[in-house]
């Protein structure tokens, strides 16, 4: 078999559900990893939650959407959105072409910074791809 | 199905290509290559490459081989001259359809049909109850493991097979079939398709198909996508084409499918019967074209609501050449006409939906 490659943006930490999440200052950016986007192939809208939203670690906070499947977004940390990537509305395919770049979903302000320490490490996450894609 | 799926002659290429795998009526398949959405559009703008070779090939010969074809096919085989194919359907006595095929007319004594990869057994068992209760003389002949079928889809489909006749090629015209040779190797092409598009189905033997799709490969260069049942997928939802097991099953006849088109009435075909009284009294459920508003997919199984709910999706998509999602769906007749103003319920919201016309696409758009 060829072992396809994914790229694994080094200054992200990640949750089991494939999201990732990048702390800049006090809001963390939350998007959807390599793996998942090549997982899902061909975004065709994501369902985005409002701004002020309470979320908490581990539940969905919106949906995406692939030509074959739909699929829930989890938080990787418990917090408050306040940023949406409303062009996604438009551009769903922002997620598959630059997962880590434009294709981010939102914004947390979380409410543990130090809960972000607790996720998945680039290594971790990576060895985790390995895991599963092994099955 | 607990067995391993099974693979086609071509599975190496799938693998090499680093395509994404996935179980499809009992055949491990390619589902995507990279990109569904770029794999449509190839074959709308270019050409795509197919493989096919999980659906089944059954062949009838003998002296009343086109008696009990006729007995079991829809539509006339005594009209379709030899060289020439039809589409038309398999269909129990009360109408409900076993399978949708495409009957190939060889000769005076001999057709054969080409049948879904998931139907291959239950259309041969059915096929000889038909004949042990008719009597009709033929040998029934399954040829599908020994056979290959490599699909090349698009506007420069036809170019690309000329490359490799080598000035020896006849062209059929659409729905016609012939004998022909494509880097020095036999096939059967045929002018045919699942997509909207013009192109050839590509009929050869399985040792052949590795051969072929690498000749293939070579003469399209980039301007030949291979396309994976993703793409095949997309590409017939936005023609409206019915997929067995989801516009078609047993439990539904030909009448609510809108494929009336397709039943020779007084051929004495299994079924006529039943599909004449249907078709009298009009169907209590009609299949549908349905654009939901928005971006959300509609998927099979989502419920169809007017004040309650009137019908289920069958196959929902998001439409790549359409550019907006599309749906097919049965649904109460009385809601059927173009321009009914409906809902549908996605994951527990209701999304406003309209009854369209068919295709969804269309060369002219």
């Amino acid at each position: 078999m060829t072992a396809k490659t994914y790229h694994i943006s080094d200054d992200c930490r990640y949750g089991r559900t494939d999201e990732w999440i990048r702390l800049d200052g006090t809001v963390a950016r939350v998007g959807l990893s390599d793996y998942a986007q090549s997982e899902l192939s061909d975004i065709v809208f994501v369902e985005l939650p409002s701004v002020g939203t309470q979320v908490e670690a581990g539940e969905p906070f919106g949906v995406v959407e692939s030509v074959k499947a739909v699929s829930d977004l989890f938080a990787p940390v418990s917090g408050e959105i306040v940023e949406v990537h409303e062009n996604l509305e438009e551009h769903p395919e922002w997620v598959n072409e630059d997962p880590y770049g434009r294709g981010w979903i939102i914004g947390i302000a979380p409410e543990d910074l130090d809960a972000i320490d607790g996720l998945l490490t680039p290594e971790d996450y990576r060895a985790y791809i390995k895991e599963r894609s092994e099955k | 199905m607990t067995d391993a799926p099974r693979r086609t002659p071509l599975y190496a290429r799938h693998i090499d290509a680093g395509a994404r795998m996935a179980e499809f009526a009992g055949y491990d398949m390619p589902l995507v290559y990279s990109s569904i959405i770029a794999e449509h559009r190839a074959v709308r703008s270019s050409a795509g490459l197919f493989d096919v070779s999980h659906m089944g090939e059954v062949r009838l010969r003998g002296p009343q081989a086109l008696e009990l074809a006729q007995r079991l096919f829809t539509n006339d085989v005594a009209a379709t001259p030899i060289g020439g194919v039809r589409y038309g359907l398999l269909c129990l006595e009360d109408g409900g359809v076993v399978d949708d095929v495409t009957l190939y007319r060889c000769g005076d004594e001999e057709v054969f049909f080409c049948v879904n990869a998931a139907n291959i057994e239950t259309d041969l068992a059915w096929m000889r109850e038909v004949q042990q209760k008719t009597g009709l003389r033929c040998d029934i002949i399954d040829e599908s493991e020994q056979t290959a079928l490599i699909a090349l889809q698009g506007p420069t489909a036809l170019k690309l097979a000329e490359a490799l006749g080598r000035g020896h090629m006849p062209v059929p015209r659409r729905w016609r079939f012939a004998e022909s040779e494509l880097a020095g190797l036999p096939v059967l092409l045929s002018r045919t398709g699942y997509t909207g598009e013009d192109g050839y189905e590509i009929y050869a033997r399985a040792e052949h198909a590795l051969r072929l799709w690498d000749a293939l490969r070579e003469v399209g260069g980039d301007a030949l996508q291979p396309a994976g049942l993703g793409a095949r997928d997309t590409l017939r939802t936005e023609m409206a084409y019915p997929l067995y097991g989801h516009e078609l099953e047993r439990g539904l006849n030909p009448v609510e499918a809108g494929l009336e088109r397709f039943l020779a009435f007084g051929r004495g075909f299994i079924g006529e019967d039943a599909l004449q009284r249907a078709h009298a009294s009009g169907p209590a459920q009609r299949l549908v074209g349905l654009l939901p508003e928005g971006r959300q997919v509609a998927r099979s199984g989502y419920p169809i609501l007017a004040e309650d709910r009137i019908g289920t999706i069958t196959s929902g998509t998001y439409g790549p050449s359409v550019e907006r999602p599309i749906a097919l769906g049965y649904l109460a007749a009385r809601y059927a006409a173009v321009g009914t103003r409906l809902e549908v319920g996605v994951r527990g919201r209701k999304v406003p939906c309209e009854v369209t016309q068919t295709p969804f696409f269309s060369r002219k758009s």
